[in-house]
């Protein structure tokens, strides 16, 4: 059983081009167990590329990805799911039609033969939420339609840690949501971690940021600036970090920050 | 939810605990009511614009009408009128689920009816040989509008208007300029003049009566023990009790004698009438029960997130359409049987319009993701209470199009407002 604080997930020397623009550069990532890790950088610096390629939706140039010890290859999203990585995107993949018990098992549903296993899935489902002490939902057989843009994130989260899930990649999840949500979902994501889930936050929110986050690492231009623990920064040095690449001793050579441009 | 901004985590937390009510499993019926209500409130209309319709209707007529429109010879014809539209709604309700139309499924119905005809006269087929191949002519005309829309994705409004128009080329090519074919096949007749034996009548309702009460009641009594979210036992058995009394009071008015001479006896539930029935139980599995329909709602609802959560959303498309014109053959050929004969115009005209009118009456809606099985039938028996009642008042031709144009804009606007109510409620 892996315990709280091994790396779940190691990516050494990651490239990745489209045609001739090399979008990421030499990139190292860790996420481990039980930590909340924070994806920061401009547009552009390559979050979201970086991210797909965990997703399996790009494939990679070169590089090596390490999962729970052991290097594998991830072809497309349906490997990505089976090793237990599951993606939460910003434009939330949910069906408003259907309660929050069916989005949760879309695609995945239970059965007794040909007959949906509707009473296991709803307990899952309560069960899931219970643990990730969601209470914000008046009945877990109501329609996503009803729900604000806090409760659809995390029903949209839950859905994410129902699945046996180790990696939970969290893109943007509070950009569109109101003091009082951010809040509740920033809470949410905390759980997820302790509940020993690795979990990868991209966010833009430098408050957001430092409030979850146990490591930051920042892109600058597709390159690595730093990967820091977040109680050895400020929210000033991230941010040029961010902007510059480098910020005092940390980031990037000089050299290397200039010529990326 | 409250406006305050909390100032901390802990604040947050009790903000949580305090402010939200936590996940409510059982219900009392004050509860339901209110829930039902606010859905009501929130655009999620059902199937009750289609009761209220019904029963206004049925008012209306039986005032302008009243020794005609409740005879029982008229309940019997009404119904045996509401079966084509029905079964072609029904299979229409599968493609508007996922936010599809198809105009042909009219003209497909006449094709394939012409098809069993040809088959039955020309060939010298026995019946089930004839209804076969029907449906798998419908089958593989639904096959090749989902490929061109799923896989080509051209507009199904397109697509399935090219395939109205060849498709009524095809029927015309089958049965020759200005003809028709005589359908006199026992089997086939029967369906839609001929009655089933009184006994049996009711042997079926009460075992359809007693059949759904054992469901609902063995689902809540599941739901219950499981401490699962379930509705109130009163309103479940309120529901039970609804269903029974609407199966045996319609089988008991066509159980009476309406035959217009005291010589003869006309008696007894159309042979067409179980088969819908039948119709609707399984359509109703289908989209309720198994992950084909819960497929077929995520598409409807949002196709991206179906895709990302490893649905095959092209093999559903396909899927609905070829349910849809199979569908569509099924009520081509109990409209053949009503009429014994198979016109060149057969399911052109008005029959398209119908159908998706009904579907839509019955609630479910243009934009996809809304819709039961049921809705056909609501939908389906007030088309044809309008059709019927406008016959028996001897409407000129030009005022029953206007009117049926009218009802159907309203139920399209009715769909449009409630979606319009959903997505200011939602968010």
């Amino acid at each position: 059983m892996a315990e709280t604080g091994d790396p779940v997930l190691r990516i050494t020397g990651l490239n990745k081009s489209f045609g001739a623009v090399h979008v990421l550069h030499n990139v190292d990532f860790t996420v481990r167990l039980g930590e909340v890790m924070a994806l920061v950088g401009d547009n552009g610096a390559g979050k979201s590329t970086l991210i797909k390629c965990i997703a399996g939706i790009h494939p990679t140039d070169s590089g090596q990805i390490e999962f729970e010890g052991r290097p594998v290859t991830i072809d497309g999203p349906r490997a990505a799911s089976e090793l237990g990585i599951e993606v939460v995107y910003q434009d939330l993949a949910l069906a408003d039609n259907l309660d929050i018990v069916q989005n949760m098992f879309l695609g995945r549903e239970r059965r007794k033969g040909l007959v949906l296993d509707e009473p296991s899935m709803e307990e899952a489902a309560r069960e899931t939420l219970a643990r990730l002490s969601v209470r914000t939902v008046k009945s877990v057989r109501q329609q996503v339609a009803s729900l604000s843009g806090g409760q659809r994130q995390t029903v949209a989260i839950a859905k994410a840690a129902l699945w046996e899930s180790k990696v939970v990649i969290l893109d943007e999840p509070t950009a569109a949501l109101g003091v009082a949500q951010t809040r509740q979902v920033l809470d949410l994501v905390r759980r997820l971690a302790d509940t020993g889930h690795a979990v990868v936050l991209i966010s833009h929110n430098m408050n957001d940021v430092f409030e979850v986050a146990d490591r930051i690492t920042a892109l600058y231009l597709g390159r690595v600036a730093a990967d820091v623990a977040r109680t050895e920064v400020t929210h000033g040095q991230v941010v040029e970090l961010i902007t510059a690449g480098r910020s005092g001793d940390l980031g990037l050579a000089p050299q290397t920050a200039a010529e990326s441009i | 939810m409250s406006t305050d901004i909390p100032e901390g985590k802990e604040t947050a937390l009790k903000l949580a605990d305090s402010d939200f009510a936590t996940d409510r499993r059982e219900h009392d019926v004050k509860s339901a009511v209110l829930d039902y209500w606010n859905r009501l409130k929130a655009g999620e209309l059902g199937a009750l614009p289609a009761l209220i319709g019904l029963a206004s209707l049925f008012v209306l007529f039986t005032f302008l009408k009243p020794d005609t429109f409740l005879s029982t010879g008229n309940i019997a014809n009404l119904s045996t009128q509401a079966l084509p539209i029905t079964i072609l709604a029904m299979g229409l309700v599968f493609v508007l689920l996922v936010g599809e139309i198809d105009l042909s499924a009219g003209v497909a119905s006449g094709l394939c009816a012409a098809l069993m005809a040809k088959l039955l006269v020309e060939g010298g087929q026995p019946w089930y040989v004839a209804v076969i191949s029907a449906i798998a002519a419908g089958i593989i005309i639904g096959t090749a509008i989902g490929w061109l829309v799923a896989i080509l994705r051209i507009p199904s409004f397109v697509v399935s208007l090219a395939f109205f128009l060849g498709l009524q080329g095809i029927t015309l090519w089958l049965i020759g300029e200005g003809g028709t074919v005589p359908v006199r096949d026992e089997v086939i007749v029967a369906l839609a003049t001929r009655n089933m034996p009184i006994w049996l009548g009711w042997t079926l309702a009460v075992a359809c009566a007693v059949g759904y009460t054992a469901t609902q009641l063995l689902r809540w009594q599941r739901q219950h023990a499981r401490h699962l979210h379930s509705k109130p036992i009163e309103l479940v058995l309120i529901q039970c009790g609804v269903v029974a009394a609407v199966l045996l009071g319609a089988t008991y008015v066509l159980s009476l004698d309406r035959a217009a001479s005291p010589l003869i006896e006309l008696a007894g539930i159309p042979w067409g009438v179980p088969l819908v029935g039948t119709l609707l139980i399984v359509c109703t599995f289908i989209l309720g029960r198994t992950s084909f329909g819960r497929h077929i709602y995520a598409v409807g609802g949002n196709a991206e997130a179906a895709r990302r959560a490893g649905i095959n959303v092209v093999r559903i498309r396909i899927s609905v359409f070829m349910i849809g014109s199979g569908l569509a053959a099924i009520s081509g050929i109990l409209a053949a049987s009503r009429l014994n004969s198979v016109a060149v115009s057969a399911g052109a005209g008005n029959t398209l319009l119908y159908a998706v009118g009904a579907a839509v009456i019955g609630g479910t809606s243009l934009f996809g993701g809304r819709g039961k099985a049921r809705d056909a039938v609501f939908g389906g028996l007030v088309i044809a209470t309008i059709e019927n009642g406008l016959g028996l008042l001897g409407t000129k031709a030009y005022l029953s199009f206007l009117i049926t144009g009218v009802v159907l804009l309203l139920a399209a606007s009715m769909d449009a407002l409630a979606r319009r109510r959903r997505s200011n409620v939602g968010r």
